[in-house]
């Protein structure tokens, strides 16, 4: 495409079908611990 | 719902549900401030007519064929249908425990939200006894899980450094009869690391957390002593020793920004000159009255600052070198999936924090509130109910995040901040949305700058 440039997979609602096993990290949001976050995160199945 | 941003010399557009990144021209870029779904055949007229006056007829054409094709892709514009996954995980098994092992501290940090160490209820230690029993609380309540996480925090865990052992040798004895996985954490200031606790932490703990605030004058400020002294030169050349011993392990030097040094990005800087490249410095989240608080009045220096961050670190990476900064790393494809993404931390539902006293709280920020105490380990006592509540709180739950662009990487944010700083648990904090969300745009643009995207450099 000349206009738009997708720079990556988009493949959020793929996840969701086969998602929620529960297997990842628990993750912490606030800034006082910064053991995980969900951005950063990865899947782990 | 998409969202789209200038910066530094690139048009982003995001789209929100499919968690797609598009880099696009500047007639996309207006073009989609004009269109909204659902998207017609062909260009509309009026948006033909308005964008003709800056754009050539037959490229806005040509450009609204393209977003048209992006639209039935669904990648633009494509509908939010994660609702239905919501309730997923009402019932989860609790997996993840943070064990304050020490409500004691020999430091006396100016923001410390937990009291200076001792969440206003005393100093204290944490038992063997106490701690087993959380163990085995964990081990019976993480049904099917296989991998459970126990983060040693405090106060200053190091205080309570026989008792983690302990720990850390009951639970490992356990994993083969339960079919589980110990990942073992731990937070601390440094000051009484020896080469024994570095070699048990690295050995043991699958991540650690080094406090420290970047420059030593800015370090030495707010970290300090009971006398008031610096923790700075003690603890750095410790720091430096468990990095050096602990191979790929993950490990972070982590660090506080308050109104003291809203330039940050040189706290970075000093810690990456110092040797080290897993880097946190996060904002200071505080009772809006206390000196060192931010507020909305910094924003506006807190966002270039970000821009300013990054910027130098794409700089740096120019050298040929690198360094992780924690709130830039985003994977934009093999992120957690999007259930896991409707809420944030699983507080009170399927992680809960343990005091020394045996307390149940929905986690370590919860911690000395009585609204919020869950249980007792000794009693036996756990509140389904308060569980059954936190399990509810994701981002349709709450009316802010559930229109918010950033929902998916931020999934709403900190149930104890917005409880704290907003009054209530579901109701978003402002402060800490517009500095995610800022974070967020600058580390899009990061990723797009390494994969090389072009962009008007003029701009940047
Ligand atoms: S907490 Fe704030 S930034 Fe995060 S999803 Fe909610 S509204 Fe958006
Ligand atoms: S409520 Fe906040 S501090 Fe507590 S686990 Fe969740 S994100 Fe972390």
């Amino acid at each position: 495409m000349k206009h738009i440039k997708t720079i990556n997979k988009a493949n959020l609602k793929a996840t969701a079908a086969k998602g929620g096993c529960g297997k990842c990290q628990a993750s912490c949001q606030s800034a006082c611990k910064t053991s995980c976050t969900v951005a950063n995160q990865k899947c782990e199945r | 719902m998409i969202h789209k941003y200038k910066l530094c010399g690139y048009n982003v557009v995001l789209d929100v549900n499919s968690g797609g990144v598009h880099i696009v021209d500047d007639l996309t870029y207006d073009l989609l401030t004009d269109v909204e779904p659902p998207l017609a055949e062909k260009c509309p007229e009026e948006v033909l007519e308005k964008l003709s006056k800056f754009y050539k007829k037959e490229d806005i054409i040509s450009c609204y064929e393209e977003v048209l094709e992006a639209y039935k892709e669904g990648i633009l514009f494509s509908e939010d249908n994660y609702e239905q996954y919501a309730d997923m995980s009402v019932a989860s098994p609790i997996k993840a425990m943070c064990l304050n092992i020490a409500h004691d501290c020999n430091l006396r940090c100016d923001y410390c939200f937990a009291s200076t160490g001792d969440f206003g209820s005393g100093r204290k230690l944490m038992t063997y006894e106490t701690g087993k029993k959380a163990i085995d609380f964990l081990l019976e309540k993480s049904a099917n899980r296989e991998n459970l996480e126990l983060d040693f925090f405090g106060g200053e865990p190091l205080m309570n450094f026989d008792v983690v052992k302990q720990i850390v040798e009951y639970a490992r004895s356990r994993e083969k009869e339960y079919g589980k996985r110990f990942r073992f954490t731990i937070t601390t200031n440094g000051m009484l690391l020896d080469d024994d606790k570095i070699d048990f932490i690295n050995k043991e703990m699958s991540n650690v957390v080094l406090s420290v605030d970047g420059r030593k004058e800015v370090n030495d400020r707010v970290r300090h002593r009971v006398d008031g002294s610096g923790s700075y030169d003690k603890i750095i050349p410790k720091y430096r020793k468990l990095v050096e011993k602990r191979g790929d392990k993950e490990y972070y030097v982590r660090g506080t920004y308050t109104k003291y040094n809203l330039d940050f990005s040189d706290d970075v800087f000093s810690l990456v000159d110092e040797g080290f490249d897993q880097i946190s410095v996060e904002p200071v989240v505080a009772d809006p009255n206390e000196p060192y608080a931010l507020t909305e009045k910094d924003l506006p220096v807190i966002f270039k600052e970000y821009e300013k961050l990054m910027q130098r670190i794409v700089d740096y990476e120019k050298t040929g070198k690198k360094f992780n900064f924690f709130h830039f790393m985003l994977d934009l494809d093999q992120g957690p999936c999007a259930i896991k993404r409707l809420r944030g931390c699983g507080c009170g539902n399927d992680y809960i924090a343990i005091t020394p006293d045996g307390d149940i709280y929905p986690c370590h920020q919860f911690v000395g509130d009585d609204n919020y105490k869950m249980g007792n380990i000794d009693e036996g006592t756990f509140n389904y109910d308060m569980k059954n509540d936190f399990s509810k709180m994701h981002i349709y739950t709450k009316p802010e995040c559930h229109d918010c662009w950033a929902k998916f990487y931020c999934s709403g944010g900190c149930n104890a901040n917005n409880y704290k700083y907003a009054g209530d648990t579901r109701k978003a904090y402002r402060m800490s949305c517009e500095i995610e969300k800022k974070r967020l745009e600058c580390a899009i643009v990061l990723r797009a700058i390494r994969m090389g995207e072009s962009a008007d450099p003029s701009e940047c």
